[in-house]
């Protein structure tokens, strides 16, 4: 008997392809969204505004904290018994923009901070508008600083989406474990989830690794 | 408080239940930790050192643990293995085999940064003071990374803990799961029972996971 039978891969692909379809329109989406919601939370952290820095320092731990399951679990059983019905891939976007909105603020505050005042003062001493100043000197330093973290929240995301089955989306989880349950052919379905992921994240994280050493001039004198 | 559910944590011995799921949870990720952190430093000690071959294995190690998800790794265990090589392996045992799996490689990363981080003058500024190579590790190589390292690795245990909660999906009853009958067996009784105990296990999460994660962060300041 041989290990796996190809036939049977063969008639599976079509339903892994639309699981990874939905893997990624949910996990893209969810991640656009956090990025938003992290840079938005990171600058109101960073200025300090009034109240709302407060409420995003609740929001940031109380989601950095607990896992999306459990997360989701709250948003799709839990609100809609006090009114709040929300569809499942909504939910799913809704969920892991919440989870990354707060793993992005602190990846983008952190590279905030480490910008020291000087560079600020330098570029206003050599003749430079603030905008100049912010767009030339402090975002440039910033970005590539919080590059090696950003990506690894955008990998960590993605991963994070294989929780989704628990929701009934048929994301790539639920697609294997379902057909482990009708047929049992245990072998091939595993394996071609793990074809699956490869494919979605292999990218990611060699994009990752081109990124962090190309970035790596604005690391001065290190 | 009956609209919102709240009222089945305080019937009967729900409450009690829920915080045994929690501790079955806990106790998952401290056993995973644990052997974790014993196998990383070995894992990382050898990535830090000059064997291109162990460098390249770790690497592909690494990479894996890196792009697989947590839940792709417990299926293959919990039902791959069964069916190769027909081992009934408990959903418990598999799930710290699985975090162990993946902890050691997130520890390893961690010793293996912690250690490149010691720049080279502190080992020839030791060598220079006359200090053996035993007296330099010890009284500089090795405070100096664990300062380092423990913040991070303190934090590892929070990741831990969360990701635990994925143990549900191969039909370990931990607190999630505890939460999920309760609210069947009320289902009658109080309708709205699940906003009220995933509340409640969220707040269990959070009130498990924030300690830590408070005392990683206030080591990481006092030492940096």
């Amino acid at each position: 008997m041989e290990l796996l039978r190809w036939d049977v891969i063969q008639s599976y692909l079509p339903l892994y392809r639309d699981a990874m379809f939905l893997t990624l329109r949910i996990g893209w989406a969810g991640i656009f969204a956090a990025v938003g919601l992290g840079f938005a939370c990171a600058l109101i952290r960073h200025f300090k505004v009034l109240i709302l820095q407060n409420i995003v320092g609740i929001y940031i731990e109380l989601f950095r904290n607990t896992p999306l399951l459990v997360q989701l679990f709250f948003l799709y059983f839990g609100l809609p018994r006090i009114g709040l019905e929300i569809p499942a891939e909504p939910c799913g976007v809704l969920g892991l923009a919440l989870l990354g909105g707060a793993y992005m603020a602190e990846t983008f505050r952190s590279g905030l901070e480490a910008i020291e005042p000087i560079q600020m003062e330098s570029a206003l001493s050599l003749g430079m508008t603030r905008q100049q100043a912010v767009l030339h000197v402090i975002l440039p330093q910033a970005v590539s600083i919080s590059v090696p973290a950003f990506v690894a929240n955008v990998i960590f995301l993605l991963k994070e989406t294989s929780v989704f089955s628990a929701i009934s989306l048929m994301d790539l989880m639920f697609t294997a474990k379902d057909l482990i349950g009708l047929y049992y052919k245990t072998l091939e379905c595993l394996t071609l989830l793990v074809v699956f992921y490869l494919i979605i994240l292999l990218p990611v994280s060699a994009l990752g690794s081109f990124l962090e050493r190309r970035l790596r001039y604005a690391g001065f004198g290190d | 408080m009956q609209a919102l559910g709240i009222d089945v944590l305080f019937k009967g011995i729900n409450m009690q239940r829920l915080l045994g799921g929690l501790w079955i949870s806990l106790r998952i990720s401290l056993i995973a930790v644990a052997f974790s952190i014993v196998l990383g430093l070995i894992v990382g000690v050898l990535m830090a050192g000059d064997n291109p071959v162990i460098k390249s294995v770790t690497r592909v190690y690494l990479e894996i643990v890196r792009v697989m998800p947590q839940m792709v790794l417990l299926f293959i265990v919990f039902f791959g293995t069964t069916r190769v090589f027909g081992w009934n392996i408990e959903a418990e045992i598999a799930s710290i085999i699985v975090f162990t799996f993946w902890g050691t490689a997130e520890m390893a990363d961690l010793v293996r940064g912690a250690l490149i981080s010691i720049p080279k003058h502190q080992y020839e500024s030791a060598a220079a003071l006359g200090m053996e190579q035993g007296q330099i590790y010890r009284h500089i190589i090795i405070p100096q990374t664990l300062r380092r390292l423990i913040p991070l690795s303190i934090n590892l245990v929070t990741r831990m803990i969360k990701t635990t909660s994925l143990a549900m999906m191969i039909g370990v009853v931990e607190v999630l799961k505890v939460g999920q009958q309760i609210i069947e067996a009320n289902r009658k009784s109080s309708p709205n029972a699940a906003f009220g105990v995933y509340a409640c296990v969220f707040v269990l999460y959070f009130a498990a996971c924030w300690p830590i994660s408070m005392f990683s962060k206030y080591l990481e300041r006092k030492w940096s």
